[in-house]
């Protein structure tokens, strides 16, 4: 009896100690651990697509002219304020004084023309070249004032100088930010373990979180278990959406189910015969059944799409009636086109989005005769044979950019859609300024990507977030490709 | 036979193993590749008898194809070791000499690698599949078969019936087939066995790390794998394939000791009385 007594004190004794230790810990706590999926393939948010490279560095360590904010809303940055002319030709910023990069070089106007040129020019490795199309020149007018001019209106320049692939990096360092960044933000890079870690920490002494570090865990169970052991305070877009089932009921967690920029698709091989008729486009359009994808892959996290634009987006128009799941109406377009025992690959990437809805889109497409061999393949291997080698038939890619349905309007991009019509809508939109006259354009050129059946769509990814109660300020959406711990704390 | 009951049920396990993939070649409830969303995750029940996987497939059918691929990467790879391995060891024994020294010594060499660290080099070099996995487990059991058969066979040359074989003209190829293979060929068997279980073990865990069977093919490393996270919301989806493995390990285990126990002369004991 004595025994059981003091062995019950010493677990109560235990108990107690190690509650007090854990909550003095967190009262201290002023470090912050980020599990995410993917590692960047390196750290120039101006020179590569991959989503890693502005998650770990946008708005954390580089700085735009603008920026975007969780809910989407332009918000000024090193621009403090900006004029645009009548004619809408000519932006001028007003920038933010006394501003340094990490390096201790001073920000000034001479930087945006440069980071600007840098990006515009014909040798450039910016991902997003479009985005500064419309621009004409960028001049210093003084050394705190830069002048934008542009060749056409260009409705949403403001709105792109806030991507993270269009901001300041100094002359003296753009060389070298693939490895180590140096830009104007509150955080400044400070080592990166390959494999494992990018770690940054804070530039003002009394920030609230002095060192953050984006752990790469690319294995979903592998952050629910780093969350659960506190090995990670956060995952902010949790890859097991079935953990985040078990997390709601956890009250040490907080969950945050929120939108993404991330149109999930089918993307088809448009060059690639058969599947350059449409008609065959159209069969595999009707031969994936999204709620199925949804609930089987994701467990009911996500929302239907139609086409390749966002839910959230104003500008959205509901087209998931457009080819309905219809296995009858898939064979007969197969049979229509001549199209009989046809066999493809799908190229699948490393994410659980990717790997799981492609196993049920075999599934579905083996219902309606189309054979189906799934490969799966590494991102480095994605991007070099799907991305860059056109050597695919199927993949399957969340597309998380915002607002990025003028991909379709691009020559020689992966998935080799070519369409006048489609290219003429995105010319005017791009000439158009007007918020009315560009959401109806938006509608129609939603309408012409939906109808041709250029990929799959399947679905919006949701963004699950789950982080330690105490843990504020983190986004709940992703309207741009960020994981923003600027305005993050510990209460 | 009543005093090995490890063997009985060895043999049963291993029975019943056979004979599951051999129905499945034939018959399984369900396509294994059939989702069924809307009827994912279910408990056992009469049209589902071990229930549903996380894409609503049938877990028994994809138990079945999982243990056709279990026998088939079994039986391939082992043969691959056994053929490849055997010959090398009769001729290290045979003819001896710097030959033999280099079987010996190369088989140390690639023993001083984890068997599955070489069959995860080798995938990675060939890429992930079941037909390279098996290609890996294969070499990896070639060493094995080498040093035990070289092993056996070199006791048997030390006989006097063997070196009696060659007195009388018998060629060293002649004596290794008349007299070293048929003594050493329970040697053989009982190895087999034992690599068998190993290399659905190996199976498995090159499934569970990607490099094994591809989906959406079933296999029962490539299931616990995908288990892993849903384990909390539905454990069967562990256990079962988790189980599946041990027991056929276990079988074939437990069958080689049986097997060694009946084969080996020096262990065969008259009844008393």
């Amino acid at each position: 009896m004595n025994k059981l007594l003091l062995g019950t004190a010493v677990v109560v004794f235990l108990m107690i100690t190690g509650l007090t230790v854990g909550s003095a810990n967190a009262q201290s706590k002023n470090s912050l651990m980020i599990g995410v999926t993917l590692e960047p393939p390196h750290l120039d948010p101006t020179a590569g697509a991959a989503a890693a490279i502005d998650e770990t560095v946008y708005a954390n360590v580089f700085e735009g002219l603008t920026r975007i904010d969780q809910n989407g809303a332009i918000q000024p940055q090193l621009a403090e304020s900006w004029t645009v002319s009548d004619d809408g030709l000519v932006y001028t910023f007003n920038l933010k004084r006394d501003v340094t990069f990490h390096d201790g070089t001073s920000f000034e106007a001479s930087d945006v023309v440069f980071s600007f040129d840098r990006a515009r020019a014909g040798d450039s490795v910016n991902a997003q070249k479009a985005l500064f199309a419309a621009i004409e020149t960028v001049e210093a007018t003084d050394p705190m004032t830069v002048k934008v001019t542009l060749s056409r209106p260009e409705g949403s320049l403001l709105f792109n100088l806030g991507w993270g692939d269009a901001v300041i990096v100094a002359p003296e360092s753009a060389a070298t930010n693939k490895t180590s960044p140096v830009g104007t933000g509150p955080f400044k890079f400070s080592r990166w373990v390959k494999g494992d870690r990018v770690e940054l920490v804070a530039v003002a002494p009394d920030a609230p979180i002095q060192k953050a570090t984006f752990r790469f865990m690319s294995d979903p169970s592998a952050q629910v278990a780093a969350l659960k052991a506190g090995d990670i305070d956060a995952a902010t877009n949790l890859n097991a959406p079935e953990a985040v089932l078990a997390f709601q009921a956890d009250r040490n967690f907080e969950v945050a189910i929120g939108t993404t920029e991330g149109e999930t698709i089918l993307s088809i091989n448009n060059t690639r015969a058969p599947l350059d008729d449409v008609r065959v486009r159209r069969a595999i359009a009707h031969g994936i059944d999204r709620k199925a994808i949804i609930d089987g892959a994701m467990f009911g996290f996500g929302t239907p799409i139609g086409s390749h634009f966002a839910p959230h987006h104003p500008a959205y128009v509901d087209l998931t009636g457009t080819y309905p799941h219809d296995p009858a109406k898939a064979r007969a377009l197969l049979a229509e086109a001549g199209v009989t025992d046809l066999a493809v690959t799908l190229k699948l990437p490393p994410p659980a989005y990717a790997r799981r809805s492609g196993e049920i889109v075999a599934a579905q497409l083996k219902e309606v005769g189309i054979t189906v061999e799934i490969v799966p393949v590494e991102w480095a291997q994605w991007l070099e044979q799907v991305f860059r080698g056109d050597d695919f038939d199927l993949t399957i890619v969340s597309h998380t950019e915002p607002l990025d349905i003028g991909i379709y309007a691009r020559d020689k991009y992966y998935f080799n859609y070519d369409s006048p019509a489609f290219k003429a809508v995105i010319k005017r939109l791009n000439a158009t300024s007007d918020p009315a006259a560009r959401n109806a354009l938006l509608a129609v050129a939603q309408d012409i990507v939906a109808v041709d059946a250029v990929n799959g769509f399947m679905f919006q990814l949701a963004r699950l977030g789950v982080w330690r109660k105490g843990l504020k300020g983190m986004w709940r959406n992703a309207p741009v490709q960020a994981i923003d711990i600027t305005g993050v704390r510990w209460e | 036979m009543g005093r090995h009951p490890g063997f009985v049920l060895g043999l049963l396990l291993t029975g019943l193993l056979g004979l599951t993939a051999l129905i499945s070649l034939i018959w399984t409830p369900y396509a294994y590749d059939a989702i069924s969303v809307a009827e994912r995750m279910q408990g056992p029940s009469a049209a589902h008898w071990l229930g549903t996987d996380q894409f609503g497939r049938d877990i028994a059918t994809r138990l079945m194809v999982g243990a056709r691929n279990s026998i088939s990467v079994g039986v391939v790879a082992v043969s691959i070791g056994l053929v490849a391995g055997g010959l090398l060891g009769l001729l290290a024994a045979a003819r001896g000499g710097w030959v033999d020294e280099l079987v010996a010594r190369g088989s140390d060499v690639v023993f001083a690698f984890p068997a599955i660290v070489s069959a995860i080099l080798i995938t990675a070099l060939l890429g992930p599949g079941a037909v390279n996995a098996i290609i890996a487990i294969g070499i990896f059991n070639i060493p094995v078969f080498a040093r035990v058969t070289r092993g056996a066979a070199l006791q048997v040359w030390g006989m006097e019936y063997a070196r009696a074989g060659l007195a009388i003209g018998k060629s060293g190829l002649g004596v290794t087939r008349d007299h070293v293979l048929p003594n050493i060929l329970s040697v053989l068997i009982v190895q087999a066995t034992i690599q068998f279980a190993v290399a659905i073990l190996a199976e498995a865990a090159l499934a569970y790390l990607g490099l094994g069977t591809q989906p959406p093919a079933p296999s029962w490393g490539r299931m616990l794998f995908d288990a892993q996270t849903l384990m909390s919301i539905d454990p069967k989806l562990a256990i079962l394939p988790g189980l599946a493995i041990a027991l056929a390990v276990l079988g074939l285990n437990l069958l080689g000791d049986g097997l060694r126990d009946i084969l080996d002369p020096r262990l065969r004991t008259e009844p008393v009385g």
